[in-house]
């Protein structure tokens, strides 16, 4: 593309760094996601590690210019590994007064602020609740402010594909996205070739674009730019060879999920109902039907579930998905399912409760819910997503455990998981051990509810078999032939059965390793889901330090890995930072009778590794 | 040579379980539970692809007695359980069967997106407008003033019209039987059966214990020809004893009447002509009450659409077609990728 080389000329005197944080913010209508993914993607294709978090509204269509309107994309890349998205930001760059407003908290002391000046009308100051213009007073003392007119700026680049002001206005983040490559050494190639995609059919739109790219990074390097800013060299990481793609915990799951059904040679029925954030796994499912992916959306959430069962019953596999209130109202049929003993998955992407509490913000509060959250003893195992590809590996073990042991299975991540992305080294879906379903055919000697002497697990029998014609059912069922049971003394033994059955998976599942550290440590610092990040990056960076921490990072939250009350028995401390108000913590002193400690925050957003660090260091430096 | 001789037809009995039926004595469901069994051995229907699917009451216990795949769910939820039986294996004749309080208060939202998506299934609706298993309290179809533990003064809240609510919520097919007319019954089950899409068919079940005689208005023996009309399709609406009554539709108002043969210069051909497939005039029929009008019994209505799970399967196959083999590598690698040397 000879347009964009033309201008691309070598740098001097480029800053090495280790790594930058980046967020993008600005108007709902402003593109900056599409920004953000972008310069995402070229930090990938430049060999970067990184991870990134986008920050939508919650409202559909906010009046443009309010605060409640912004949408922003953060992006921590580097040539190091890159645990989390960033605690505080090198450069933020601001479209408008309100993403300036509700953004600014977040930058470094001496962090770069790049605005639009030309956004900042009295209008959308107004707006954004500014009495005074910002970029005028003193009010960014502190911060390394440039003011550009982006979008006249904008206006002028785009000025000969006759666009209306209104749609050339439109470019104007691929016009900040060309000055932020510039700053960072990046080549503009890869979002050429996706502008030219992305516009195939409407070219003048796709030219315009890419002059505002090009724009805006001419504008950098004809030292329009206040010197004093530098520029940055973010050098390739180190990272294991192959084929990579950047991935959601939303796609990982849905990928995760289909793997796993043909790992175990069944068809999918994905029964669901929209919900933010867990909607996004329905409209992945969705888009899988060559797979022969049945996706049901069910009229409220309890229908999902129940019409999940319904088809785990007639020999698919059942899966069923949403978010914590949604969760709840599936709780009946979730003990149907343990009742019936049937497999079923249910994936909780989990966010800020109770009640419908704050929808887009994330939150780990559902862990009571989904060990404890029924009525009568109700056992199922629990798992956990880690990182925004670990959905991949936890879908698939999700359909293990439920198929092999005849389950359900609640799978936990939360809303940060379901929209951070990372990359992803892409596996060979043929390298994982199949699992292959085997229906019970075999009318001789059968009853519903005979065990498997290994599993406990019971037959799993498709409508349509010859001669197994049989009646399940929510009512206490008789310990072998399933017919409906009120004696005491087989409720008792049903009731241990089914316990056993799933504390029985702890002899299938791994023993819990120490991710980072030794055990016998000072202080293990444990933690499930979302947290794993900001956790390794802060107990490695305090290792570094001279501190005697380690990390645990559990993805079995139900049944709980054998060792794990051994292993945590060996350190002096343990912390259990979490996004909720304790209660693995809970779950922990309970079964081990450990004194262990809380580090709880609900504040919507991830935690800080400089939280973590200050948390552990007032720990071992006493 | 391999001979096979037929499979021995299966009789009535030979849908029944060997478990212990538990209903009281004298209760309606008995009488349901024989008719459902007459008509599956009628259909010659295969007890390995039949799945009885019900919520809980009385009246879903039913699973338990047939033998035949059956699964026995919780209240209100069967028509969602059945729905996804039915996504997973079209092949199954799905069978769903619940009481008033199962079907249409607590699981009322399901029974309505199961007809509306015409799902095929045949549900069974067991009226007897009481609460049965939970000892008697009023449903959302017992009348104004039914006393019961819990309006020990009458129920003060309108109850809901089964046959009016699916007509409403877009059924294709709609028909009506009691537990007490054993021959009717089996025609009408197996018209259910037929009909590809949702069947929805409400009976009148008699509560012996909770709510004795609630229908008995239009079942006593002495008034059932005055106070029943059974529809036949194409046959003119005609009743009473030896049919000397019928319905006739005074098109200025836009209602039925009923008239007497003979009288007023009344003959048969002023005798509306009873048309399944005719919505209005089944929503006039479904609404007829004792005492001025007789209950329509049989199909009010039966218009075949498409069914829903065979469009899911639809559109899965031209998927299949479309995107060319299903390849999961190939998914997980769509989209922007790089290699790192
Ligand atoms: C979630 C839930 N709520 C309440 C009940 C109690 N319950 C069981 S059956 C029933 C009503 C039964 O009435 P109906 O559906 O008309 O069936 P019938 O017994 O009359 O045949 C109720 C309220 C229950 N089992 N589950
Ligand atoms: S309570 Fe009524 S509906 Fe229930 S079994 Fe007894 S008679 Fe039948
Ligand atoms: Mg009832």
């Amino acid at each position: 593309m000879p347009e964009a080389a033309a201008i691309e000329r070598p740098e001097e005197n480029r800053q090495e760094i280790e790594s930058a944080v980046v967020r993008f913010a600005g108007d709902s209508g402003d593109g900056m996601q599409l920004t953000g993914s972008q310069f995402t993607m070229t930090a990938a294709i430049a060999g970067n590690d990184l991870a990134t978090f986008p920050d939508f509204p919650a409202e559909i269509r906010a009046p443009a210019g309010t605060t409640f309107g912004v949408s922003a994309f953060q992006i921590n890349f580097g040539a190091r590994k890159i645990m989390t998205s960033g605690d505080l930001l090198d450069v933020l760059v601001v479209m408008n007064p309100a993403a300036l407003v509700t953004n600014l908290a977040d930058v470094k002391p001496n962090g770069i602020v790049i605005a639009d000046s030309g956004a900042f009308s009295d209008r959308n100051l107004a707006k954004a609740g500014y009495t005074e213009n910002p970029l005028e007073n003193d009010s960014l003392e502190g911060y390394r402010v440039v003011k550009i007119d982006m979008s006249r700026l904008t206006v002028e680049a785009v000025k000969e594909f006759g666009l209306s002001n209104k749609e050339a206005l439109r470019s104007k983040n691929m016009w900040a996205l060309g000055l932020i490559y510039w700053m960072y050494g990046r080549k503009r190639q890869a979002s050429v070739d996706w502008l030219e995609a992305k516009f195939a059919k409407n070219p003048d739109v796709a030219k315009a674009n890419i002059a505002a790219l090009n724009a805006g990074h001419a504008f950098g390097e004809t030292a329009e730019m206040p010197a004093e800013l530098g520029t940055f060299d973010v050098e390739p990481a180190k990272i294991e060879p192959g084929l990579y793609r950047t991935i959601t915990g939303a796609e990982s799951v849905s990928l995760g999920l289909l793997a796993g059904s043909l790992l175990a040679n069944l068809k999918i029925a994905f029964c669901s109902y929209p919900i933010t954030p867990a909607s996004a796994l329905l409209h992945q499912l969705a888009r899988m039907k060559e797979f022969g992916v049945v996706t049901f959306q069910a009229e409220d959430e309890i229908a999902a579930a129940a019409a999940a069962i319904g088809a785990s019953y007639a020999g698919s596999l059942g899966i069923t998905s949403s978010s914590g209130p949604g969760i709840a109202l599936k709780m009946e049929a979730i003990g149907l399912a343990i009742a019936t003993e049937l497999p079923l998955v249910i994936i909780n992407s989990q966010r800020a409760g109770p009640s419908t509490g704050l929808p887009t913000k994330t939150e780990q509060s559902d862990l009571y819910q989904a060990v404890y959250g029924r009525n009568g003893d109700a056992p199922m195992p629990v798992i956990s997503v880690s990182t925004p590809s670990d959905g991949y590996e936890v879908a698939i073990e999700a359909i293990r455990i439920a198929t092999k042991y005849m389950t359900p299975v609640m799978v936990l991540t939360d809303g940060y998981i379901t929209n951070a992305s990372e990359p992803w080294l892409i596996p060979n879906a043929n390298d994982t051990e199949r699992f292959d379903v085997n229906f019970r055919t075999d009318p001789e000697n059968f009853q519903p509810f005979m065990r498997d002497a290994e599993t406990l697990a019971r037959p799993w029998v498709k409508p349509g078999t010859p001669d197994l014609m049989h009646r399940i059912g929510g009512i206490e069922r008789s310990y072998d032939s399933g017919h409906i049971s009120y004696d005491p003394d087989n409720h008792q033994k049903m009731t241990e059965v089914r316990a056993s059955k799933v504390l029985g998976i702890s002899d299938d599942i791994p023993e819990q390793e120490v991710s980072v550290g030794e055990a016998g440590a000072k202080l293990a610092v444990i933690g499930w889901g979302s947290t794993y990040g900001p956790i390794n990056r802060a107990v490695s960076n305090m290792r570094e330090d001279g501190l005697d921490v380690a990390q645990i990072h559990l993805r079995y939250i139900w049944p709980l890995p054998r060792n794990l009350g051994e292993l945590l028995n060996s350190f002096d401390n343990i912390l259990v930072p979490e996004m909720n108000t304790g209660q693995l913590r809970t779950l922990l002193r309970d079964q081990y009778l450990l004194p262990a400690e809380g580090l709880n925050k609900v504040n919507g957003k991830p935690f800080l590794i400089g939280e973590l660090e200050d948390a552990i260091r007032a720990r071992l430096e006493k | 040579m391999n001979i096979q001789s037929p499979p021995e037809k299966l009789k009535a009995r030979d849908f029944a379980t060997d478990q212990e039926v538990r209903w009281c004595p004298g209760c309606g469901d008995y009488a349901i539970l024989k008719g459902v069994q007459n008509t599956l051995a009628q259909l010659e229907a295969d007890p390995k692809n039949t799945v009885f699917v019900s919520g809980i009451g009385c009246a879903a216990r039913f699973p338990y007695y047939m033998e035949t795949y059956g699964f026995h769910t919780i209240h209100g939820r069967s028509p969602a359980v059945a729905s996804g039986v039915k996504l997973a294996n079209p092949e199954l004749d799905v069978w769903v069967v619940g009481g008033d309080g199962d079907m249409l208060s607590i699981g009322g939202n399901h029974t309505m997106h199961a007809i509306r998506r015409n799902i095929d299934l045949q549900i069974l609706l067991f009226n007897n407008q009481i609460y049965g298993l939970t000892k008697g309290q009023y449903s959302p179809t017992s009348k104004i003033g039914t006393k019961s533990p819990s309006t020990p003064l009458g129920s003060i809240d309108n109850p809901v019209s089964a046959a009016q609510f699916a007509l409403g919520v877009g059924g294709t097919f709609i028909a009506r039987s009691s537990d007490i007319l054993q021959k009717h019954l089996p025609e009408v089950l197996k018209r259910a059966y037929t009909h590809k899409g949702a069947s929805f068919v409400e009976i009148f079940q008699n509560c012996i214990v909770y709510n004795d005689g609630a229908f008995k208005h239009f079942t006593e023996k002495s008034i059932q020809a005055e106070m029943q009309i059974h529809l036949g399709h194409g046959q003119p609406l005609l009743f009473g004893e030896d049919k000397s009554k019928g319905l006739v539709l005074n098109r200025e108002e836009m209602r039925l009447e009923v008239v007497t043969l003979g009288e007023n210069g009344i003959t048969e051909s002023n005798i509306a002509i009873h048309d399944e497939t005719n919505l209005s005039l089944a929503t006039m029929l479904a609404q007829m009450d004792p005492p001025d009008f007789p209950v329509a019994l049989g199909v009010l209505y039966a218009e075949p659409a498409p069914t829903y799970e065979s469009a899911v399967h639809t559109q899965i196959e031209q998927a299949t077609k479309d995107g060319g083999t299903a390849d999961l590598n190939r998914l997980l690698q769509r989209g922007q990728t790089w290699t790192v040397e």
